[in-house]
């Protein structure tokens, strides 16, 4: 396996590549992004391996937990969840950042996971769906969610939950406007709006002093 | 393409002829005031959150089926028939589906290739899921309505005829409409011209839509007739009201407009067309109506008691989202005495026995008729064999409270788990059916519903943005089973109503064809900010009780529209013709232009 990567490394030297030719631009030019010199920087530093464009081995801090996968560096978080690490509570919908039913939580931060490189994602805590319940309870924005009947279909609602999570977490003790405000980012094609509401309002009751970080 | 203008449609347009009721020509002449409008609501998509598609496993003599389908019974012998095996071969599974609201009733032709590819690759589960954009190109959508209306009333405001032109487009299939239901519920109407045409275009063909056909009738109808008032220059409720004795439930509709405008402060918020007061803001208030069938479907359902004492409840249905499942557990746990927790329902799985798609608001009324039954024959199987024990006729036994017992003498009894233990190794399996005819004159189901609702909007003349402030509904479906999933069900309608309203509109490339806004960003769904207050009001009354239980999935998508559409000329003063009413389309109608 490694012999066969050597030797793809070794042609992709050789060859005419993308990178050869962002360097034969130039660094002056002035738009460069920042990318590129990062590129610029790993070419400099060969003991940092290259990435890509095969598989490359990651290891991703999910629930507490380290998980090791292999995956492409152009693979999402989101389908490196659902297609690697068997973690299908995110759901890949509108696969662009705008529906939110890929939400997790990555360094406290609600984003779509859809929008994540996976080996972005290295190093930093990443929280989903399957790590919110504690053996034998659910977490209480995943309570309050049943509480209110805040889902029909289901399929928006693990990336709801983890944005309301995480908007509980900044802010504890939201108003209604608060709470229509901070989870402006998910849709839910079956309408459950009301529910959704009200259990992000029972949820910040109940989280109130003894809240789950 | 221009699929909004008949004129240009040319060939691809195929008339249905004409309907007349009356003397359509001779009310015209006498009618004391006419109005006629022109509406337009568009082609939406499903956008169904969990895309069409299935994992099949083609392996050897057996085919295992995963498809996210509104149909599980059936949709294994559609894709049988695709890829010419026996159709006992296939065992199709369905757990949980994210969405179809109408459009995942067959295997269609990528549930067959993904088979054949997992027969190519020698058995491997094969996963083909459409992408978004495929997904709103050509995996369903509801046909659009194009409509000119002339309407002919008293000056006391009875409305006295109703001449409508209307063409409807779903793609390539065409756009047929139930014209006969114009004016829709208000449909005992003596006079009456219509006409249809069905313009077929060069886009994917449509499916059913949540309440086929309603909500684009009762767009048209509701406002017709909100600005025939407002040429008589009278109330909306009061005109509605006026000619409540030709709708199709005049008691029922009375009752709940009465309701409805109770709820959202008729009296207070009300005015005639055009809000008078200052400032760019204008706030307005509007009617909707609806009405269903929702009759259950055929739907057989098989129970078995252990005798360790746990309950199966097993049937080839589906939960939408719906709480199928919920609602099948609390029949049986009701029948048996028992906790929901103490049943175990089986749903989603070929190995069942089979029941309905989902479609049509017929879930409810065959899951419920068919376990009901199943139970109660499995109960009577072990009383029989209870009674020589307890020495009760069985007859004579009731099971209440986790026990069996003499009825109404709790001194005689046992628990469920001593009940069930003298079965000794022998469970009992007993079937139950829902026969439509039958469970009608039972008066176990029925079908037949009615609702309305009104919605309070604000428009800012300077934009053209339409705020949804506040929609009430009120809703009978008969029994209900479980109130708050119930409530569920018609909230979440309201919501697809304003989303239908103020935002949703497939836009196609009048030159080549193709879907323009084929994902989220352009196709627009509501947020949770843009929706106001709802208010639900479930219509549980004695009588409605009595009629046993109607299907609900369906109505409460149906008068949203109108009641919007209702509401912003209501504040505005005059029609936007066209939904969605988007600031550009507010802003064109206050200042009399004319635009798609």
């Amino acid at each position: 396996m490694s012999s066969t990567k050597d030797e793809i490394r070794k042609k992709r030297k050789s060859a005419f590549s993308r990178r050869g030719f962002l360097k034969g631009l130039g660094a002056g030019t002035g738009v460069l992004s920042t990318g590129v010199l990062a590129e610029q920087e790993t070419d400099a530093a060969p003991a940092t391996p290259v990435q890509g464009p095969g598989a490359v081995a990651i290891t991703l801090d999910i629930n507490g937990r380290p998980h090791k996968v292999n995956v492409e560096p152009r693979t999402t978080l989101c389908d490196t969840l659902r297609n690697h690490l068997d973690l299908t509570g995110a759901k890949r919908v509108c696969d662009r950042g705008t529906c939110g039913a890929c939400t997790v939580i990555i360094g406290g931060k609600v984003m779509y996971s859809c929008t994540v490189l996976a080996i972005e994602a290295q190093g930093k805590k990443i929280q989903t769906i399957e790590g919110l319940a504690q053996p034998g309870k659910l977490h209480p924005v995943s309570q309050a969610f049943w509480d209110n009947d805040a889902q029909q279909c289901g399929y928006c609602t693990p990336g709801f939950v983890m944005a309301a999570k995480g908007f509980l977490d900044h802010h504890p003790n939201p108003t209604y406007e608060e709470v229509k405000k901070g989870l402006g980012g998910n849709l839910c094609r079956c309408g459950t709006y009301v529910g959704v509401r009200k259990a992000v309002l029972q949820a910040a009751k109940e989280m109130q002093g003894g809240r789950n970080a | 393409m221009h699929e909004h203008d008949l004129s240009k449609v040319g060939t691809r347009a195929k008339p249905a002829g004409e309907q007349v009721a009356g003397d359509p020509d001779k009310a015209f002449q006498e009618a004391e005031v006419t109005s006629e409008g022109e509406y337009g609501i568009p082609v939406i998509t499903h956008c169904c959150l969990e895309p069409h598609g299935q994992v099949v496993q083609w392996n050897g003599d057996k085919v295992e089926y995963w498809p996210s389908t509104q149909n599980v019974t059936q949709v294994g012998n559609d894709l049988a028939k695709l890829i010419e095996v026996p159709a006992n071969q296939i065992h199709t599974h369905m757990d949980y589906m994210g969405g179809g609201f109408g459009s995942k009733f067959p295997p269609d032709l990528w549930g067959a290739e993904a088979a054949q590819l997992s027969k190519m690759s020698g058995g491997r589960p094969v996963k083909l899921f459409l992408d978004r954009a495929t997904e709103l190109t050509i995996a369903g959508n509801r046909p659009s309505v194009f409509a000119k209306v002339k309407t002919g009333a008293k000056k006391d405001g009875t409305i006295t005829v109703w001449q409508s032109q209307t063409w409807a487009t779903g793609g390539y299939t065409g756009g047929n409409l139930n014209v006969s239901l114009f004016p829709y519920v208000f449909n005992k109407l003596e006079n009456k011209r219509l006409n249809h045409t069905a313009v077929s275009i060069n886009a994917g063909s449509a499916r059913a839509w949540r309440a086929p056909n309603h909500p684009q009738l009762s767009f048209v109808t509701c406002s017709a007739l909100e600005d025939l008032a407002a040429k008589l220059n009278m109330d909306a409720l009061a005109f509605f009201l006026k000619n409540i004795e030709i709708t199709t439930r005049p008691q029922v509709y009375k009752a709940q407009l009465e309701k409805a405008a109770e709820m959202i402060e008729w009296k207070k918020y009300a005015h005639l067309r055009s809000d008078t007061t200052k400032g760019p803001v204008k706030r307005g208030l509007g009617i909707g109506v609806n009405t269903w069938g929702g009759l259950g479907h055929d739907s057989q359902c098989r129970v078995t008691i252990h005798p360790d004492g746990s309950v199966d409840v097993d049937l080839c249905s589906q939960d939408l989202g719906t709480a199928t499942r919920t609602m099948i557990a609390m029949v049986a746990a009701e029948t048996f005495g028992l906790t929901i927790n103490q049943v175990k329902v089986g749903i989603g799985d070929t190995q069942f026995p089979p029941s309905g798609g989902s479609g049509g608001s017929t879930t409810i009324g065959g899951v419920t008729v068919s376990t009901r039954k199943a139970t109660v024959n499995a109960l009577g199987k072990l009383f029989d064999l209870l009674s020589p024990v307890m020495g009760v006729p069985a007859d004579g036994l009731e099971a209440v409270d986790g026990r069996i017992q003499q009825k109404g003498n709790p001194s005689k009894s046992m628990t469920w788990q001593q009940a069930c233990a003298k079965m000794g190794t022998q469970s009992i399996s007993e079937m139950g059916q829902n026969k439509q005819a039958e469970a009608v004159k039972e008066g176990l189901i029925n079908q037949g519903t009615s609702g309305v609702q009104m919605a309070d909007v604000s428009v800012d003349t300077d934009t053209g943005i339409v705020k949804m402030n506040r929609m009430v509904a009120v809703q009978d479906c008969g029994l209900v089973v479980n109130p708050k999933t119930a409530e569920s069900q018609v909230f979440g309608a309201c919501i697809m109503s304003c989303c239908a309203a103020l935002m949703e509109e497939r836009i196609m490339d009048q030159q080549t064809g193709r879907v323009l806004n084929p994902d989220m960003e352009f196709y627009k769904l509501a947020g949770i900010s843009d929706i106001g207050e709802i208010i639900v009001h479930m219509d549980i009354t004695p009588e409605h009780d009595a009629r046993g239980i109607i299907g609900l999935g369906e109505p409460p998508a149906v008068g949203g529209v109108a009641a919007i559409s209702n509401a912003v000329a209501n504040a505005i003063g005059v029609r936007v013709p066209m939904v969605p009413l988007t600031p550009n389309r507010v802003l064109a109608a206050l200042s009399q232009r004319r635009i798609g």
